[in-house]
């Protein structure tokens, strides 16, 4: 039995057909549309390198299955420069150091993202390291990672309000 | 695994009723994708509920209570004004489940059916009085979340028995409800010891309260003795101490890496004292 779905990712629509209905996000996403960007941790839940935003909400890609996401939005770190612009949060995350070896970046990059758009930790940083608890990083990171997101949210609102005014 | 996504619950009821191996309904899929993935439960029949019209809602009762969808995640319940100002407790609980991307997927009906003896949702719905709606092939009944789990792993749901939504009673005048849970990192882990207290007041005295108890027995406990040892007083030092002694004595904890039997017992009645505090203190912010 065949399964078929329509996602929006990164802004194009994708038509997808799926021969399993076991396939996850994660899976769907590396192996079979060839955007490896999202990265494989844990693959249950754990530790967040598959962070992508499903609806503009972070979510774990390992604990979604594709099969159920049929008209889904979905971004991921590939969707996030804008050609060679790179998203605040990623100029953020280099100028700050927020990595060693990188593995969990891309993970954490969306969950970042995905915080600043929640609105609820603001520049703080013992809100930032909660609202960031549910990705980790093997390298211990930790103090770049917070750093970066501070930076980035400051950032980022000083551009809104730029806009606005 | 054939996966099915019905637009009913009583379709739901019926494709679970004639399937014949292991099943599983999906919610946000947070513990049956892990079971999925590690080769744990690999069920035959998967039922996708989330499909299902009404299923992402929170809705008033006519009654002033709360009927809550079950495809609801826990940031949806987070940030729902309504339900925090009424059954704070309840909410807490829901959004100490796993980080925020476990949060945007992971549902009350999901925690209490996968049936942890320390889902961190369920002492707050069992203080709370909470009740479930189930769906099943002979009809709709409603039963009490306290009722619902049976063992580890095990309700009281039988085959082609589908939650179809979680009702909470009105809250009324001055009353208050908190969850706390004991576990040794600050966030993302299982509850060693989890208390939940509901409780209303008359002036400064407790005119009723309820009691529960995660991760000390095969399943939540409702502990009436802990209640009777606040009913009646304004949560004195020595009606502390009462509800201290009977959360401890209610225990039935097992021996795990995350504590000891003597270690859970002890801090039940600690956190049991913990959340009554701070129930008490909500009430009577309630009540101002
Ligand atoms: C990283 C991580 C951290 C976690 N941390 C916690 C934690 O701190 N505390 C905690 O309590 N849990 C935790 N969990 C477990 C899990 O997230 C919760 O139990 C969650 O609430 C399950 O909800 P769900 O909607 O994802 O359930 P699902 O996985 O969709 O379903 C769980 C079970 O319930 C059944 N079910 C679902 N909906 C219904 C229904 N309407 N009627 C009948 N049966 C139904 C399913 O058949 C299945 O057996 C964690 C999980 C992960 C991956
Ligand atoms: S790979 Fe998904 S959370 Fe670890
Ligand atoms: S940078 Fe290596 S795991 Fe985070």
């Amino acid at each position: 039995m065949s399964f078929s779905l329509t996602l929006t990712l990164n802004g194009a629509q994708r038509d997808i057909v799926l021969d399993d209905p076991r396939v996850t996000l994660l899976d769907l996403l590396r192996d079979r549309i060839g955007l490896p960007g999202t990265k494989k941790g844990c693959d249950r839940g754990q530790c967040g390198a598959c962070t992508v935003l499903l609806n503009g909400k972070r979510v774990n890609a390992c604990l979604a299955l594709a099969v159920t996401l049929d008209g889904a939005e979905i971004t991921t770190i590939e969707g996030l420069a804008d050609g060679d612009t790179l998203h605040p949060v990623q100029d953020a995350f280099i100028e700050a150091d927020g990595f060693q070896c990188g593995y969990c970046t891309p993970g954490q990059i969306m969950s970042a993202v995905g915080l600043i758009a929640e609105g609820r930790a603001g520049d703080d940083p013992e809100r930032i390291r909660e609202g960031m608890s549910g990705n980790i990083c093997r390298c211990a990171a930790y103090h770049g990672i917070t750093k970066a997101v501070q930076e980035a949210t400051r950032r980022m609102d000083a551009a809104t309000k730029g806009d606005a005014a | 695994m054939r996966y099915h996504s019905p637009s009913t619950f009583e379709d739901a009821a019926r494709i679970a009723a004639a399937a014949q191996g292991v099943t599983r309904f999906l919610a946000g899929g947070t513990d049956v994708l892990v079971q999925l993935r590690s080769g744990h439960v690999l069920p035959d029949d998967l039922i996708d509920l989330k499909k299902i019209p009404g299923t992402y809602d929170i809705a008033q009762t006519e009654d002033g209570g709360w009927r809550i969808g079950i495809a609801v995640p826990g940031a949806a319940l987070g940030a729902h004004a309504g339900l925090c100002k009424d059954w704070p407790g309840v909410v807490e609980g829901m959004e100490l489940v796993g980080s925020t991307q476990v949060q945007g997927r992971a549902t009350l009906a999901g925690n209490l059916c996968n049936g942890s003896p320390a889902a961190d949702s369920v002492p707050g719905l069992v203080a709370a009085g909470a009740t479930v709606e189930i769906t099943g092939p002979e009809g709709t009944r409603s039963l009490p979340v306290a009722e619902v789990p049976v063992g580890p792993g095990k309700t009281a749901l039988t085959a082609g028995e589908v939650i179809s939504a979680i009702v909470l009673p009105p809250r009324g005048d001055k009353a208050g409800d908190a969850y706390l849970r004991f576990i040794p990192r600050t966030e993302m882990d299982i509850a060693v010891v989890g208390a939940a207290v509901s409780l209303r007041l008359d002036g400064d005295t407790i005119a009723e309260a309820r009691v529960a108890l995660g991760a000390v027995a095969p399943t939540v406990l409702l502990v009436a003795e802990a209640a009777e040892a606040i009913v009646g007083t304004t949560l004195d030092d020595s009606a502390m101490d009462a509800l201290a002694a009977a959360a401890s004595a209610a225990c039935n904890p097992i021996d795990d890496k995350r504590g000891t039997a003597a270690f859970r017992i002890e801090v039940a009645g600690v956190m049991a004292k913990r959340a009554a505090r701070i129930a008490y203190d909500r009430a009577k912010g309630a009540s101002a």
